[in-house]
């Protein structure tokens, strides 16, 4: 399988922050929640906020994967008229604005829909950096993944707590980008507590292949996220964040209140040594 | 006419190109141990004694094979019911149910979880798992739940929690949706015991490998009482394990054609029906590589059907597979062509159909119009109508 190209810029930015002893700091964003031009807006405020890579979620009908809080936002972005062609224009106009790694985040099925080729390539040439599709296993159908690479995008894969150490291997080398650990068995969605099997488990997928591994499912505080990072390369925050949007998404001060608070997530996780 | 002869699924679960595993990573491992489980069980005569067992003895099978000489008598064809509503339960349901959790006791897992679409699979697995000792969790989308509130009634009767699901369009789709994020959560001491032959490997198999007991027996009972196998089976499809259950015996008998019938609803309009072949395109959906109802976004439609069971926007990828090989041909049947057929049965042969098998009598006269005289069709009785009184009576009421 070929790797994405180094101007990618998503093993490009895990890559220097590995290189500076700093670990990475990822937020999740459901695009068109509550509308694309928010989202374009929230896009450059994460950027100045100090997030490394923002995951782009394209809604979809029954995200089966996703706890209530994305799943309703999917809802939401959904019944505001949200395309993939539109959040691959949003994507466009992001970049014009933004140097800012962009991974997609999405379901196997608006992908098939819009034409695997046609859904790569466009994404590719508005300047997304990977995808993440969340009901494809990579064994699944390995040219599919063959065919993203070959438009230079990082195809993330992730492993789970259930997931044995041979197929940790095997997911460990499939991977481009970094591996995504669903730190534990569930659903996405904000949690108390870490699980006390986060250091081994990170440590045993670390040991698998030389690829950043960064934890997610179930990270909301800046406490937690910092305790997450000591253990892998980077953090990602999903929840947390689409619920401040659920929360305050029609108000003025939205963009402001979404990056304040991805700011703190960020700075906690790069104060980690 | 072509057979099916190659061996389905492959290891990997695949029907040509349909089925497969399309499903979030943490699911991998636990549908990987039920596949080498499944396959173990299958294999072992111990579990297929207990499992032959619990059939005779606990759900009454051998079911009949019952001469319809009435529908005979007006479609000039010779008709035949294959009599799962006589099951316990009152479906074919509980031949998989049955299997499936005697197969997590078997694996050592303690609690069983289900979604159910009409209730039938529910009430099923609430009851296998009385029968076997096992905690068990039933969602079931709050329509469903309002149309068939009797069956909400006996699950909890029988012991299990039912759990509205009120996201989506609150029907069958959702409560897969919410079954999976329970097995997702759970998956170390739960069984997900999928109501059909859908989902992702071993699912659509095992379901079949459990239902293909309707069409031993049938084709058994068709030669003992016709001294020759049928010209067709008929069968409607949700997910599809009657079919399936009916079909699989029939594979290597190419004189014999395969009717399916999916839920044509109010008309063919996006949403208003829940015919997958006619309205549909190939996609991935809760597990599998099929054909589903969807947007030209590639967004799952909503679907209507009268019958709460049929009412699913994807259909089990084996279904895809035979249409593609040209073995079976799938019909639909709208809401008022199975209510019909619901009050003709009724009336001509004295049994009440479940709104799902209404549809396959629904297409009876236009199957038994493309088959000669005295054409041998064996239709699947895949549940009794008794859940379905009060939902008909209050339609036509209001229709009236």
């Amino acid at each position: 399988m070929t790797a994405p190209g180094s101007g990618n810029r998503i093993a490009r930015r895990l890559a220097d922050n590995r290189a500076q002893g700093r670990r990475s700091f990822i937020a999740y964003l459901t695009a068109g929640d509550p509308d694309l031009p928010t989202t374009i807006e929230l896009a450059c405020a994460l950027d100045a906020a100090g997030v490394d890579v923002l995951e782009l979620g394209i809604p979809f009908s029954d995200p089966m994967a996703d706890g209530v809080a994305i799943q309703a936002s999917h809802g939401r972005a959904l019944a505001a008229g949200t395309t993939p062609r539109a959040v691959i224009d949003a994507v466009r106009r992001i970049r014009e604005r933004s140097q800012l790694p962009l991974l997609l985040f999405t379901y196997l099925n608006p992908v098939l829909a819009y034409g695997v080729d046609a859904f790569a390539g466009a994404a590719a040439q508005a300047g997304a950096d990977g995808v993440l599709l969340l009901d494809l296993p990579p064994e699944e159908d390995p040219s599919l993944l063959e065919r993203f690479l070959a438009h230079g995008l990082a195809t993330v894969c992730l492993a789970a707590p259930t997931t044995p150490s041979r197929r940790a291997r095997f997911l460990a080398q499939r991977t481009r980008g970094f591996l995504y650990y669903i730190c534990r068995l569930g659903v996405t969605g904000e949690r108390d507590q870490l699980p006390p099997d986060l250091p081994e488990k990170v440590a045993a997928l670390k040991q698998a292949a030389d690829i950043p591994v960064c934890i997610g499912f179930g990270i909301s505080t800046p406490e937690q996220a910092a305790t997450a990072a000591r253990f892998g390369d980077g953090v990602v925050v999903g929840s947390h964040l689409v619920r401040l949007i659920e929360q305050h998404g029609r108000e003025p001060g939205l963009v402001r209140l979404v990056a304040e608070r991805a700011a703190q997530l960020a700075g906690a996780v790069h104060a980690v040594q | 006419m072509p057979t099916a002869s190659a061996r389905v699924p492959d290891a990997a679960g695949r029907f040509g190109p349909y089925g497969g595993r399309y499903v979030p990573e943490t699911l991998i491992p636990a549908l990987e141990e039920l596949d080498q489980g499944f396959r173990r069980a299958w294999r072992d005569p111990g579990f297929r004694r207990e499992y032959r067992r619990l059939l005779a003895d606990f759900v009454g099978r051998p079911t009949p094979l019952t001469f319809a000489a009435r529908l005979s008598a007006e479609t000039g064809r010779r008709i035949w019911l294959k009599r799962e509503d006589l099951c316990h339960t009152g479906a074919h349901k509980i031949n998989n149910a049955l299997g499936q959790v005697l197969l997590a006791k078997r694996l050592g897992k303690q609690r069983i979880i289900a979604e159910t679409g009409a209730g039938q699979h529910g009430v099923a697995t609430a009851t296998a798992s009385a029968l076997l000792g096992l905690r068990c969790r039933i969602y079931m989308g709050t329509e469903d739940m309002r149309r068939q509130a009797v069956n909400v009634y006996r699950m909890r009767l029988l012991g299990a929690e039912v759990v509205g699901v009120d996201s989506g369009t609150r029907t069958l789709k959702d409560a897969v949706n919410e079954a999976l994020r329970d097995w997702v959560t759970h998956v170390t001491d739960t069984h997900y015991c999928l109501g059909t032959a859908y989902g992702p490997h071993p699912f659509p198999v095992m379901c079949r490998e459990f239902q293909s007991v309707i069409g031993r027996e049938a084709r058994r009972q068709i030669l003992a009482a016709e001294g020759r196998l049928p010209a067709a089976l008929l069968a409607c499809v949700g997910g599809g394990s009657n079919a399936i259950g009916l079909f699989h015996a029939f594979r290597h008998d190419p004189e014999v054609r395969f009717f399916g019938v999916e839920a044509g609803g109010r008309s063919l309009q996006p949403g208003e029906h829940a015919a997958r072949f006619a309205g549909g395109k190939p996609g991935v959906f809760q597990g599998a590589a099929t054909w589903i109802l969807q947007d030209e976004h590639g967004q799952i439609l909503g679907t209507h059907s009268v019958s709460a069971g049929l009412d699913y926007a994807a259909v089990g990828p084996e279904h895809a597979w035979l249409r593609d090989q040209g073995r079976a041909e799938y019909l639909h049947c709208s809401d008022a062509a199975a209510l019909r057929a619901f009050h003709r049965l009724a009336e001509c042969e004295g049994i009440i159909p479940a709104l799902e098998s209404s549809h396959a009598l629904g297409v009876l006269d236009e199957v038994a119009a493309r088959l000669p005289a005295e054409a041998a069709i064996i239709v699947n009785l895949s549940g009794r109508g008794d859940k379905d009184v009060a939902e008909v009576a209050r339609l036509e009421g209001a229709m009236r």
